[in-house]
């Protein structure tokens, strides 16, 4: 299981977390994104569930510890693309009242064009 | 219940956490036969998860003890399910069921697993003694299957 954290420019980082979501699996998502937060020190954090197949309340503590701490460092948090049955989970702790839950993140994230080539430049030339 | 059961299992495991995926999915499977919808298989899954996470996190905290899962179902599309430790029991069950109650705020839990399991179950029974166990046991009738 990893979760697939990636910096944006202004200061965005976009977090994939993929598969199950339960207090075994919650604890090094937690890691790899707090890793990012304390590296890039962003304003906006976008929890993507996108490719969450469960989430029990361990999912609850997950996101309410993120806005906590970007609450602290005065940054936003954002849920993207929960599945029905996740978004029930979010529904029953009041925490869509205090985060938006979004179904298309496109609009939040800036891509930077210059970085994108140039990670593209590097992937062909390892290729060889 | 009164009535005979149309099929039962019984499983034991420890209390590692890599047991809480494998113990879902072993009840969301055995309750199969009864063709439940996708939203009754997810309300099962996630109710027996925060069942069996409780056992493992809070029952023994540090050591590791055994969690029993019963599963029974019954001809009118009941399910019932029951999750068992022998672990520190709970002190005073009604306010452990209060809706944000956690003994450990400090490991970001939520306080909302037994929240979770009333509100995805018909009907949520928690029997506790304390050192010597709690019982939780949880009831879904599922919907009957349109012809
Ligand atoms: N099997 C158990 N043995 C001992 N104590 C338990 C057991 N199940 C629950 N408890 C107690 O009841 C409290 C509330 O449980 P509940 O599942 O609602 O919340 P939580 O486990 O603390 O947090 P969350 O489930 O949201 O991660 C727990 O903090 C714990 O003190
Ligand atoms: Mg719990």
């Amino acid at each position: 299981m990893f979760t697939d954290v990636r910096v944006y420019p202004e200061r965005t980082v976009f977090a994939s977390i993929k598969g199950d979501i339960d207090h075994h699996t919650a604890k090094s998502i937690r890691t790899q994104i707090d890793r990012t937060i304390n590296d890039s020190d962003p304003k906006l954090l976008i929890m993507d569930f996108s490719e969450v197949t469960f989430m029990d309340s361990s999912g609850i503590g997950l996101v309410m510890g993120r806005y906590k701490l970007m609450t602290e460092r005065g940054g936003e948090v954002i849920i993207s693309e929960p599945a029905g049955y996740i978004k029930k989970v979010f529904q029953l702790s009041g925490i869509d009242k205090l985060t938006k839950i979004v179904s298309d993140p496109t609009g939040y994230i800036k891509e930077d064009v210059d970085t994108i080539n140039e990670e593209e430049q590097t992937n062909e030339a390892k290729a060889y | 219940m009164k009535r005979k059961p149309i099929n039962k299992m019984k499983m034991i495991f420890p209390t590692y956490s890599e047991n809480e995926r494998f113990s879902r999915s072993a009840v969301s499977s055995f309750i199969s036969q009864l063709d439940p919808l996708l939203d009754e298989i997810s309300d099962i899954k996630t109710a027996v998860s925060e069942g069996v996470t409780n056992a493992i996190v809070h029952a023994y905290p540090d050591s590791i003890g055994e969690v029993t899962i019963e599963v029974k179902i019954y001809t009118d599309r009941t399910v019932y399910i029951k999750i068992k430790d022998k672990g520190c029991g709970i002190e005073d069950v009604k306010k452990a069921m209060e809706p944000l109650f956690t003994s450990s705020p400090d490991e970001e839990r939520a306080g909302l697993g037994f929240a979770v399991m009333q509100s995805f179950m018909d009907k949520v029974t928690v029997r506790s003694r304390p050192a010597k166990g709690t019982a939780v046991t949880l009831i879904k009738t599922l919907r009957e299957k349109e012809q």
